[in-house]
């Protein structure tokens, strides 16, 4: 094609979690718009294999947007600078001829870099684990119809449960704080039937998790909620707020 | 008599079940906690089984080579689960469901595993919804359902275009609250790279930890191989990157035979290639045939003047469009089964009706849909007379409401507008009907190795039908593997922990380790996806939507070849003791190199065409498929005899009692 970019790439490249990193210059050349970013870090890859240099670990899988596990800061913002998409869905259409891209890992005390542009989120998992779940053991289920659910509310837990755990929240946010991740499960569960019975354990047990794992707090400014992928509301962290404060001073009681 | 023992239980088939499940062992609680099981893979299959297995006492170690759990590739399933709950009160039943199944495998399944994936069907929705899976309802507060290919009823339940996603995340919230409590212990971002045989049963697994490359030893009294299918040998599939066949493999390499390893899906719906840079395809949900309508233009010149861009889609006449699918099968029109659907565009692209750049695209148009849908609003809202305009506004926000995130997906990796311009689409490489071959009790050949999920070969014959895959993966994990696992385990309760300081665990450690030295001492030049991608290319175009036995000889001899070449020219960048993604993927494609091989083996051998393995040879006069009861009618499944040998293929034959075997008709 006669209209690939030619680019100038700047990625953080880091040895290990101990290991200090830097930013390390890369030109690209033959970067066709309809590529993807991850396919265009896929050229870059190949190249440098072919040069028997160490390639670029960045961390992926799905590639449509679903997985989360895709990461990357470019340009400064978590997952680029399109809105409502994650980085595997950017394609190099967003850019220019001559560009210089910064590339970076999530940067947060509680998400280590692993290597390059790959860090470790199990801190997600753990705060899951807290009580991100409702209690039903195989089997014990009664019938789906048996349990009526008002569309709105329906709707709403969807909304909340499309979260895809990516933490680009936690990059986003000058606090680190992971409240939009966190409110986005206890939202789900809290507008649903299902999940009321333990909302109030629920609530306590993940945001002292959250804790646990030193995320910061939230202020407000609302950074999570534009560079989430996935248009998560802040509406949640409201209701996490509310849950929260009820289960408190119910538990004090 | 043949070496393959299906263990089906002997009643009527609407018993069988029922009837094993009155009389299957079982493990008292208290010898369940010191009884350990091994799962690898934590998608829909793995998750569930980990999870129910842990509830019952179990002590269970599960396996991911991703992040969190929670990334396994079943969260992309987009469109739906199955179900027969006949809650739309249309005429649906557990026979049905058992009997479309069949139907859509191309009577290439076996009748009793389906006929209790039907049976169980019901329950996976009660347990989903109880743990809080936000299924889409209606305005009473009920379940929604729609309709997917190769059925006349409405069972499919759905969340947006997201159903994989939230059934993942349900299964993933019910192994976390395993995880807390300790009966599930969680290894992500660790890739088995062999079992261990110990005493002719499945006895542990080697690992690589991704992190640190670290090798380790586990052991257990039972390994659920939960890993997924194999799509990924083409190169370019639907599949994750990550997902891989090297479990699989290595199982297979240990005894475990390997069934039906050519049936693979290839979707009719995804976004077709862009270029060589091309590192996945894009599925776009079969959810989408509900309302879309598939055509090319009916004449070559208005095909050629749309790929010189001089007319638009839109500017083409009724009368000047070819709806294929409506034209060929009028009863199920645009929703025939998968294989059906990808044959026929195949077909029109052939005749050069394609109506892209490379000519490898069809239509998939939502004009008509906007428009129905804006008239129904535009009657609900009371609006009499309405322009075009505000049925077409009205419409669009229907059909955004249903399809939003899919429409959203394909204008973001092509930069077109779906609800102005039809979809262009083309098939893809989707999804493996064949896997490890598993009885009834979901075992594989090799004494305590099960395969769940895509993983094993049992419920979709030759071809899947949709919303048919997150049905099977939570059925095997949630309901079918908690009673036949104690079939066997019941057996072990007095065995005590296996020990890993045994020579089986040191000789499959000294195995794996010599196999990366050797790939990070290669003096080759070449990249590993180098090699992917050559492998892909001879895969799509000898083993894929056509095969012919010409070809499929080509095949095999030209994947020897690059085998060989993998093998004397790649590089493999960094070291064994980090975390090294070059390391992993090398692993991954040199078993894709093997089974590639038998893929084609197996689709050469296979002397009739049905479902998604189409052989050229055999075909009706209108271009179907032609299957040939009286040879084939049988699983195939490949016995592994050391790499310079040829593998074996047994035979299970299928037997039919309850459904009689026709040329299956859509028309």
């Amino acid at each position: 094609m006669s209209n690939t970019m030619k680019l100038t790439l700047k990625i953080w490249r880091q040895k290990g979690p101990k290991d200090s990193g830097k930013l390390v210059d890369y030109p690209v050349d033959h970067v066709s718009p309809d590529m993807s970013f991850l396919e265009m870090l896929d050229v870059l890859n190949e190249q440098l294999v072919e040069k028997g240099e160490e390639p670029v670990a960045f961390d992926h899988d799905c590639r449509e947007g679903i997985c989360g596990m895709c990461s990357l800061v470019i340009n400064g913002r978590a997952h680029g600078p399109q809105t409502g998409v994650t980085t595997c869905q950017l394609h190099m259409r967003s850019f220019k001829d001559g560009d210089t891209i910064y590339i970076e890992p999530f940067r947060a005390n509680s998400f280590p870099v692993i290597k390059d542009l790959a860090v470790d989120r199990g801190a997600f998992d753990r705060i899951i684990q807290a009580g991100g779940y409702v209690s039903v053991n195989t089997g014990a289920a009664q019938d789906a119809n048996n349990l009526p659910v008002n569309k709105n509310d329906a709707d709403k837990a969807f909304s909340a449960a499309t979260c895809i755990g990516c933490g680009a929240c936690v990059a986003t946010c000058k606090n680190a704080s992971a409240m939009l991740f966190v409110s986005a499960k206890v939202s789900q569960l809290a507008l649903l039937p299902q999940g009321k019975v333990e909302a109030q354990d629920r609530v306590l047990n993940m945001v002292h998790q959250m804790d646990l794992e030193g995320f910061g707090n939230c202020t407000n400014t609302g950074a999570c909620e534009v560079e989430c992928p996935k248009g998560i509301s802040l509406d949640n962290i409201a209701r996490m707020n509310r849950e929260y404060m009820v289960a408190s001073l119910k538990k004090e009681n | 008599m043949s070496v393959l023992d299906s263990k089906i239980p002997k009643s009527d088939l609407k018993d069988k079940w029922t009837y094993y499940k009155d009389h299957v062992n079982l493990v008292n609680p208290a010898n369940k906690r010191s009884i350990d099981i091994i799962v690898v893979g934590t998608g829909l299959a793995g998750a569930s089984a980990a999870a129910s297995l842990a509830e019952m006492g179990y002590s269970v170690k599960a396996f991911c080579f991703q992040d969190s759990a929670r990334r396994a590739h079943s969260i992309a399933a987009q469109g739906g689960i199955n179900a027969a709950k006949n809650y739309k009160n249309d005429g649906d039943s557990t026979f049905r469901l058992f009997y479309d199944t069949i139907k859509g495998g191309d009577y290439r399944a076996r009748e009793a595993n389906v006929h209790r994936l039907a049976e169980v069907s019901a329950n996976i929705i009660d347990q989903c919804v109880a743990q809080g899976v936000p299924f889409a309802r209606d305005y009473g507060g009920m379940l929604d359902n729609r309709s997917f290919g190769g059925t006349l009823v409405q069972r499919t339940f759905y969340a947006a275009g997201q159903t994989g996603q939230q059934l993942l995340l349900g299964a993933y919230s019910a192994i976390s609250k395993e995880v807390a409590k300790g009966s599930v212990k969680m290894y992500s971002r660790h890739e088995m790279l062999d079992m261990v045989i110990v005493g002719g049963k499945a006895r542990g697994i080697i690992a690589r930890n991704l992190v640190n490359g670290e090798i380790e030893r586990h052991s257990a009294h039972a390994v659920l191989l939960c890993t997924g299918g194999y799509g990924n040998v083409f190169f370019l599939s639907t599949n994750a990157m990550g997902s891989n066949a090297t479990a699989a493999w290595k199982a297979y390499k240990r005894g475990a035979y390997f069934g039906n390893p050519c049936y693979t899906q290839i979707h009719p719906t995804c976004i077709p290639v862009s270029g060589d840079h091309q590192s996945k395809l894009t599925l776009m949900s079969e959810s989408l045939r509900n309302d879309g309508r598939i055509w090319v233009p009916a004449k070559k010149e208005d095909v050629m003047a749309i790929r010189e861009k001089r007319k638009k889609p839109t500017d083409l006449a009724e009368a000047d469009r070819d709806y294929y699918l409506e034209r060929r099968y009028p009863s199920f029109g645009n929703l025939v089964p998968r294989d059906v659907a990808s044959r026929a565009a195949k077909e029109r692209c052939d005749a050069g009706h394609g109506v892209n750049a490379t000519g490898e695209a069809v239509y998939l148009d939502f004009a008509a849909a906007i428009e129905r849908y804006g008239k129904i609003e535009c009657t609900k809202k009371g609006i009499v007379n309405p322009d075009s305009m505000t049925i077409t506004r009205l419409g669009r926000e229907v059909v955004k409401e249903k399809y939003g995130n899919l429409f959203d997906m394909y204008m973001q990796i092509t930069g077109e507008n779906p609800y102005e311009t039809p979809m262009m689409i083309y098939p893809a490489v989707h999804y493996t009907m064949g896997g490890l071959w598993v009885d009834y009790n979901l075992m594989t050949t090799i004494p305590g190795c099960y395969a769940l999920g895509e993983a094993n070969f049992s419920d979709h014959g030759a071809n899947r039908l949709g919303a048919s895959a997150l049905m099977q993966g939570l059925a095997d994990g949630y309901f079918v593997i908690p009673y036949t696992i104690g079939e066997y385990l019941a057996n072990d309760i007095r065995t005590g922990k296996i020990p890993t300081n045994t020579p089986e665990f040191d000789e499959a450690e000294k195995q794996v380790k010599e196999r990366i030295e050797k790939f990070l001492s290669s003096k080759g030049t070449k990249p590993v996806d180098y090699f992917h991608k050559r492998l892909g290319k001879v895969m799509w175009n000898k083993c894929g939507m056509a095969r012919n036995a010409e070809g499929l000889k080509q095949a095999i001899e030209e994947i020897k070849a690059i085998r060989a070449d993998f093998w004397a020219n790649v590089r493999v960048t960094g070291a064994a003791n980090e975390f090294n993604q070059e390391l992993e993927k090398a692993g991954r494609v040199a078993d894709f190199l093997e089974l590639g091989e038998l893929m084609c083996r197996d689709a050469l051998n296979r002397n009739e065409s049905c479902g998604g393995h189409f052989r050229e040879e055999y075909q009706t006069e209108e271009g179907e498929a032609l299957r040939d009861d009286n040879h084939f009618a049988h699983v195939a499944a490949w016995e592994f005899k050391g790499l310079e040998n040829e593998p074996v293929r047994h035979k299970e034959e299928l037997v039919f009692e309850n459904i009689k075997l026709v040329q299956r008709s859509y028309k």
